[in-house]
């Protein structure tokens, strides 16, 4: 950790961040190290940087290495650079009986990238991720924070057109 | 957890197996079983760890419980039946390891893989279910090797590195099927933050971390009980040995280490057989004169030709005699050394003060805490540490200034920062941020040389606050009055902007070191190695007066011994005003029982000390001149201040004995080289930081014509005309009994049986005390005595030509002068060359980056070495390490003294620094 506290993000973050600390016992300041990775992760274009997580782990004084622990744990954090849009497709057991693999080839050959890539003009990245509680709609991804549910290669065509 | 404080303080009475056994208050059904011979497998729990209950391989049966469960993490009730044995129990202990047994590659062979004598012992072949695909091994590190296709994940390894030793490298990363063992952010373990402390090693169970090289699987011929003979922390170890070499160390339960070491002590033993060995006794060939700046890479035989052993003694000891003969005895002087054993350094003082018949004897105590010392003899008597480091967990606060505690004593290091983590306060104060920082609740990065302003304004606040402890002043002290009075002209607010943390900070810092049930300070070299280092020591012994911060267990002094035996050897009496036992040399009647003792007149002038010494050979004015020096393991070519002097000085000796285990330096200017043994080539007590006295015991034979030191030291006594009839170090230790009254109850059988007794033990028997002064102190009046410290600087500040502050310190990889270190393979690899640290602005500014070679100059010399940025130095000054003989730092530094313990002012001198 670099210097103390009131170096580390911008003032808003900070004040962000501190909104979820609050919510635990004082001595249990890490307990918001899920927060306040996602809240970086925005600020930064949907990564999170080694630096980044060193800084979290100071700012909730806890080993970096336990922050690094929580952000490989969980799909939702990034560690290398990401499109604009993050395509996260589900493909856990409902979404794959109603067809999530036609999802997933259609995504390929459309964007020309495997899962896990990103377009070459840094607009799109394409993920494979564990059930996101949708299975009613599968099958399912979501973009940015909206779901998109009962998808056919049609429907997945007209909602990527729309995206800036 | 076992142990904690809710478990019940009874015993428990329970069935396993079928047989009535009790369970001692706090303990598990695994602990239990295992203390009556039961065996139940398992593998994520280790002693000393903390019960994970991962691995699920110690399932057991409880009667009446629907679901079998894990023995390391179930304390047993009263009346509990339990079977480890039954049926079902033992298939599902078969089909854990069997499933374990299929996440590894190959057969696990080695004798140290508990998983593989599980299955053996289980009768579990190969397993039903195919192997994964495993990650490669990961051998960059040149202590440790890698190899996770041997890895169970039982996080053996991440509690060690985190909770253990604090080091937090080790992570357990990702998810489910694809959760696995990292470094870092997975990087390698070579370029990860990793310190090398071999924690890991120690704790994994399937040789997945293990010692690089081929010896891991290698069976040894013998186990050898032993200590670390690198820093004074005195952690205990076991050497496995084959063929007169040493395979692997591990760490033992000793009381300072509880089964830790660090990089050193487990990685760097290598040393002892690297090919620079000297094996033959040495003497410098006619006409190869001495010259201040000899070529140290030169090769020895041009400078020197083999001789005999009897040849090489009686040269040494004719050249003594002949100059004491023409310019008297005061001519002559001798370095011992704090890497000695007691024996070695109490043969070596009474050889100079009975051979040599003056007290120039003295060792590199002088260039480490003589100043502590002499502040310390003068306020409470005793020169020691008031508590041990083991302390830590009694007490409140631990405050640590100027120790870099996690490199120079990584152990003590683990031990502070496991208080830290359970809760205890840390207070840390240093000129660098250094690792331990990380840990600290308070650290206070103040500016270098200040620390008298700021402890004095730390002091005035408790005074102007009340907090002062008015009783232990009116009964354990005196001079408060005087010491008030010139405090009162310290207030935080005025010492503030002197060394640059905030009144408000410094006053908090006070109200919480008084304000504790339990405060330590605990102090290293930052402390000592300035003109004022006893004016420093002097102020962190008013403030535990003041606050009567003494005398309990978790409250006291205590100052960082560096070497593995500094502190024996000054007990010893390798000190030119001291006896053994610190009894003065111009006091008649410790003289006289001396002289008794040793039966032999004593010099009553006190000697010179290594600095002045070094002075009093080059002075050619005076009557006193050194003009021929025994030098024994001392290494002043390259740890003395003011190098280039020194090195002059050594080069115009008439006459220099050495005796050493590598051409050191300082072998260039010797006229014979006696060739002398390895720590673990060798039998001797040694005592640590903590006052330990403990036993080193030989496992190897010294290589070639190499002699033992005490051998040689009796040796040269004969060849001076002394009668010296010692056989054995037990028979020197029985005559240190009688010398020194605070170890007289130290039997030698005692120390083989225990390990480590604590002096003062001053009658057979006696437990040895570990914490002191707790009803008086040992001065004459039994008080301690304030004395006030006045404000001063250092003897030489930037200035428009030279505006850097050099400090120069340690790394931890290398040890003092790099003798051993640089010559270990694995610790030279990690840290290979002379680097210099920078803040990154400073880099910056200089437009240089990190690994771009510097030109570090002084007034006295100048050296070439690699930029490091490190952005816990803070801009103006620099840090380089003393180890690297191509970039020698005391090249560079003062041989200012302080005036009371004559230490030398290594921790400050102006620079000039420009790209190379």
């Amino acid at each position: 950790m670099a210097g103390s506290k009131e170096q580390l993000f911008t003032p808003e973050i900070r004040a962000e961040i501190d909104q979820w600390i609050a919510k635990y016992p004082a001595e249990w300041k890490q307990s918001a190290v899920m927060a306040a990775l996602r809240i970086v992760q925005d600020a930064n274009g949907g990564w999170l940087s080694r630096e980044l997580m060193d800084d979290v782990a100071g700012y909730l004084e806890m080993a970096p290495i336990a922050v690094y622990e929580v952000a490989t744990f969980y799909s939702m954090y990034e560690l290398k650079p990401v499109g604009k849009h993050k395509i996260c497709v589900c493909t856990n057991v409902s979404c794959m009986i109603n067809g999530s693999d036609n999802i997933v080839g259609h995504l390929e050959k459309k964007l020309g990238v495997a899962l896990g890539g990103t377009t070459s003009d840094g607009k799109f990245t394409l993920k494979e991720v564990e059930c996101l509680g949708a299975c009613g709609g599968a099958p399912m991804m979501q973009i940015g924070k909206q779901y998109y549910e009962n998808l056919t290669p049609e429907i997945v065509d007209s909602i990527l057109d729309r995206l800036e | 957890m076992p142990g904690s404080p809710k478990a019940k303080l009874e015993t428990v009475a329970y069935h396993l197996n079928g047989s009535a056994i009790n369970a001692r208050p706090g303990e598990t059904i695994l602990e239990s079983a295992a203390r009556h011979g039961v065996e139940i497998p398992h593998l994520c729990h280790k002693p000393g760890l903390r019960p994970d209950g991962n691995c699920r391989a110690c399932l057991v049966e409880i009667e009446g419980e629907r679901v079998l469960a894990i023995a390391c993490c179930r304390r047993p009730t009263p009346g509990m039946a339990v079977r480890s044995d039954s049926e079902r129990a033992r298939r599902s202990q078969r089909l854990v390891l069997e499933l374990l047994r299929s996440d590894v590659s190959g057969t696990p062979q080695d004798s140290a893989n508990e998983l593989g004598q599980w299955c053996q012992r289980l009768a579990i072949a190969k397993p039903r279910f195919p192997e994964g695909p495993q990650p490669p091994a990961d051998l960059s590190h040149p202590a440790i090797a890698v190899r996770l296709d041997a890895c169970i994940q039982c996080t053996r390894c991440l509690r060690a590195c985190r909770e253990i030793q604090v080091n937090d490298v080790i992570g357990y990363a990702h998810r489910g099927a694809a959760s696995r063992i990292v470094f870092d952010l997975d990087a390698l373990l070579r370029t990860s933050s990793c310190v090398g402390c071999g924690e890991c090693v120690q704790a994994c169970p399937t040789s997945a971390l293990a010692p690089a090289g081929a010896s891991r699987f290698a069976a040894p011929e013998k186990a050898v009980d032993s200590l670390c003979p690198y820093c004074g922390v005195g952690c205990q170890l076991r050497l496995q040995v084959k063929d007169n070499r040493i395979l692997r160390v591990e760490g033992r339960a000793g009381p300072a280490n509880q089964g830790r070491l660090c990089i050193k002590g487990r990685f760097g033993f290598d040393y002892v057989q690297h090919r620079e060995r000297l094996t033959r006794p040495l003497v410098r060939r006619d006409g190869v004169a001495k010259t201040p700046n000899p070529d140290f890479t030169a090769d020895l035989r041009r400078v020197f030709r083999e001789a005999t052993w009897e040849e090489a003694m009686q040269r040494a000891a004719a050249g003594f005699r002949d100059i004491s003969e023409r310019h008297g005895p005061h001519s002559l002087a001798g370095f011992g050394s704090a890497k000695g054993s007691n024996e070695e350094a109490y043969l070596f003082q009474k050889l100079i003060r009975t051979g040599f018949h003056s007290n120039n004897v003295d060792h590199c105590t002088r260039l480490c805490h003589a100043s502590s010392v002499a502040a310390l003899m003068q306020m409470i008597g005793s020169g020691a540490v008031s508590n041990p480091v083991a302390d830590v967990r009694k007490a409140e606060v631990i405050l640590v200034i100027g120790s870099n505690t996690t490199e120079n004593h990584p152990v003590a290091a683990s031990f502070m920062k496991n208080a830290a983590h359970a809760g205890k306060t840390l207070i840390v104060m240093d000129p660098r941020r250094t690792a331990l920082a990380r840990h600290a609740d308070y650290f206070l990065q103040f500016r270098p040389d200040t620390d008298v302003a700021m402890l004095n304004g730390m002091m005035q606040t408790l005074i102007e606050e009340d907090l002062t402890n008015d009783e232990f002043i009116a009964s354990r002290t005196t001079g408060f009055a005087a010491l008030k009075a010139h405090l009162a002209a310290f207030p935080a607010e005025r010492v503030a902007p002197i060394c640059g943390i905030s009144a408000r900070t410094l006053r908090q810092v006070a109200r919480v070191y008084a304000g504790s049930r339990g405060s330590m300070i605990f102090w290293g070299m930052g402390i000592s190695q300035h003109v004022h280092g006893t004016d420093n020591a002097r102020c962190l012994i008013n403030l535990a007066l003041l606050t009567g911060q003494i005398g309990r267990p978790g409250s006291g002094l205590h100052p960082l011994r560096g070497q593995n035996n500094v502190q024996g050897a000054s007990d010893a009496g390798l000190i030119p005003m001291v006896f053994p036992d610190y009894q003065r040399v111009d006091e008649p009647e410790a003289r006289r029982r001396f002289e008794s003792l040793w039966g032999a007149p004593l010099d009553a002038r006190p000697g010179l000390t290594v600095v002045e010494i070094m002075h009093a050979i080059g002075d050619a004015d005076a009557t006193d001149r050194i003009r021929g020096m025994y030098i024994m393991g001392e290494n002043p070519a390259m740890s003395d201040p003011n190098l280039p002097h020194a090195r002059h000085a050594l080069s115009r000796l008439d006459h220099l004995v050495v005796q050493d285990i590598f051409p050191t330096e300082t072998v260039f200017y010797a006229d014979v080289v006696l060739p002398a043994s390895a720590f673990p080539e060798k039998t001797g007590s040694f005592t640590n930081t903590d006052r330990r006295v403990q036993l080193g015991r030989q496992a190897l034979a010294p290589p070639g014509e190499a002699r033992a030191d005490l051998e040689i030291l009796v040796d040269m006594a004969r060849h001076l005309g002394l009668d010296w009839q010692y056989a054995h170090p037990r028979a020197v230790f029985e005559e240190m009994r009688r010398a020194m009254p605070s170890m007289a109850g130290i039997t030698w059988e005692r120390l083989e049986r225990e390990g480590s007794v604590t002096y003062p033990c001053r009658r057979e028997g006696d437990p040895g005390e570990e914490v002191l002064f707790g009803e008086v102190f040992p001065t004459a009046d039994g008080k301690g005595h304030f004395a006030a410290a006045p404000f001063s600087r250092a003897a030489e500040l930037p200035d428009a030509e030279f505006p850097w502050i050099l400090i120069t310190g340690r790394r931890l990889e290398h040890w003092h002068t790099g003798a051993m270190t640089r010559r270990s393979r694995v610790l030279d690899a990690i840290q290979p060359a002379p680097t210099v640290d920078l803040h990154p602005t400073d880099l910056d500014r200089l437009a240089a980056g990190t690994g771009d070679p510097l030109r570090i100059r002084s007034r006295r010399g100048e050296v070439v070495a690699y930029a490091r940025a490190d952005p816990g130095m803070q801009p103006g000054q620099v840090h380089l390490p003393f180890c690297y003989r191509e970039a020698a730092a005391n090249l560079l530094t003062i041989d200012a003294l302080d005036p009371d313990g004559k230490i030398p002012e290594f921790k400050f001198c102006a620079v000039r620094i420009e790209p190379a």
